[in-house]
């Protein structure tokens, strides 16, 4: 792992995967879309409103993900100063943001028809808007600094502090009586019908190649400003 | 170099036990109002204000829906205790007699619960309709559109491990 605390060396793996990410995300999304909206079949009590779930439940996911990459990668940078490491976390919060902004939405146009309320302030929902506003909080916070490192630093206490919450989020559902329905994996099994699982499963991966193909060309643009910075300043010098 | 790294590490995990504790506390303390609803059992066990707002919830009881004009009442069960509920106004969609539902509102003085709102509730189970179909067809059902199979298929799973 360490190894690749090199900018450079980093770069190189991610010129390896990003071809390979680009593509298994355009694969993912072009069987999993087709089937998850046209070809899979409706709910037995929400008809065709279950298809909703092809984008809310992967989006949740990556949601929790992308904070748990963030959390690792700030651990990381506090403790062992890894440059890439908080390249990373900085990279992914607008992915989590935006997935987690994914989530909350469609989880309202889902409330809507079903329950009979976009949104009420149960244990679920309330904990993944905390979620929403931990990562806008990490980006403001990282830019409010005059001296970046400052900044990288306190943003990266933030993210661990909020890493609390994932658990919180994971397992509200089951510690509180809630609106939103328990997790659709328990130690009984998977409760989503088999002919419903491989779109589910198709977008999940679709959303997480897209993860890892942002990320790169992010971590990638920050490397290269960094550069650029090291470059004027010794123009200036 | 390496004494820093490691004096971090452990400052970072004790930190962390300490923000996870301090968390858990608190929601330990906030349980009550973190809870949603109340199951009618709960609500049995509170000594209730008159007209202090509540949520409970529980699966509508088979049969007892009964709606006069555009008001609604029915039982709310935990299977354990029951409440009366009088509703009036819009049910959504999924609310059916053997669903889950939440209810907002209070109890009256008559002990009959008066909700304001009621949201369905549904369960983490998705299936298409021809599945749940073969499923009721072959007895098996343990969905949540009947309380009472619910039940005998719970007393059946335990009896026959």
């Amino acid at each position: 792992m360490h190894a690749f605390a090199n900018p450079t060396r980093f770069l190189k793996l991610a010129a390896v995967i990003q071809p390979w990410a680009i593509g298994l995300c355009i694969f993912c999304f072009a069987i999993g879309l087709p089937m998850a909206v046209v070809f899979s079949p409706p709910d037995y009590q929400q008809g065709e409103t279950v298809r909703i779930m092809y984008i809310h439940v992967p989006s949740a996911w990556m949601g929790l993900f992308a904070y748990g990459v963030m959390a690792a990668g700030s651990a990381s940078y506090l403790i062992w100063r890894h440059p890439v490491a908080n390249m990373i976390a900085k990279a992914s919060a607008p992915i989590g943001a935006m997935f987690t902004a994914l989530c909350l939405l469609t989880g309202m146009l889902w409330g809507e028809p079903m329950w009979g309320t976009p949104w009420v302030w149960d244990a679920r929902l309330t904990s993944m808007l905390v979620l929403f506003f931990l990562y806008l909080g990490y980006m403001a916070l990282g830019d409010a600094f005059d001296s970046p490192e400052q900044g990288d630093k306190a943003a990266a206490i933030l993210a661990l502090v909020g890493s609390v919450n994932l658990p919180i989020i994971k397992f509200s559902v089951d510690w509180w009586n809630s609106l939103h329905q328990p997790s659709i994996f328990s130690m009984a099994g998977v409760s989503v019908d088999s002919a419903m699982l491989p779109p589910l499963f198709l977008m999940v991966g679709a959303f997480q190649f897209y993860y890892v193909v942002v990320v790169l060309m992010r971590v990638r643009a920050q490397v290269l400003a960094a550069k650029v910075r090291a470059a004027r300043l010794m123009r200036a010098a | 170099m390496a004494k820093r790294k490691t004096q971090r590490l452990y400052f970072v995990l004790l930190g962390g036990l300490a923000v996870a504790t301090g968390i858990a506390l608190v929601l330990t303390a906030f349980e009550d109002s973190i809870v949603f609803f109340y199951s009618p059992s709960e609500i049995s066990q509170q000594s209730l204000s008159p007209g202090q707002r509540v949520r409970i919830g529980g699966l509508v009881e088979m049969g007892s829906v009964n709606a006069v004009g555009d008001t609604v009442s029915f039982t709310v069960t935990d299977t354990a205790e029951t409440l009366d509920v009088t509703y009036r106004g819009i049910l959504p969609d999924l609310f059916r007699e053997g669903q889950g539902i939440v209810a907002e509102g209070y109890v009256l003085a008559s002990g009959v619960f008066q909700a304001s709102d009621v949201l369905a509730k549904h369960d983490e189970t998705y299936m298409p309709p021809e599945v749940a179909d073969a499923i009721k067809a072959a007895g098996e059902w343990r969905g949540d559109d009947s309380a009472t199979t619910q039940k005998t298929a719970a007393t059946e799973s335990t009896a026959t491990p």
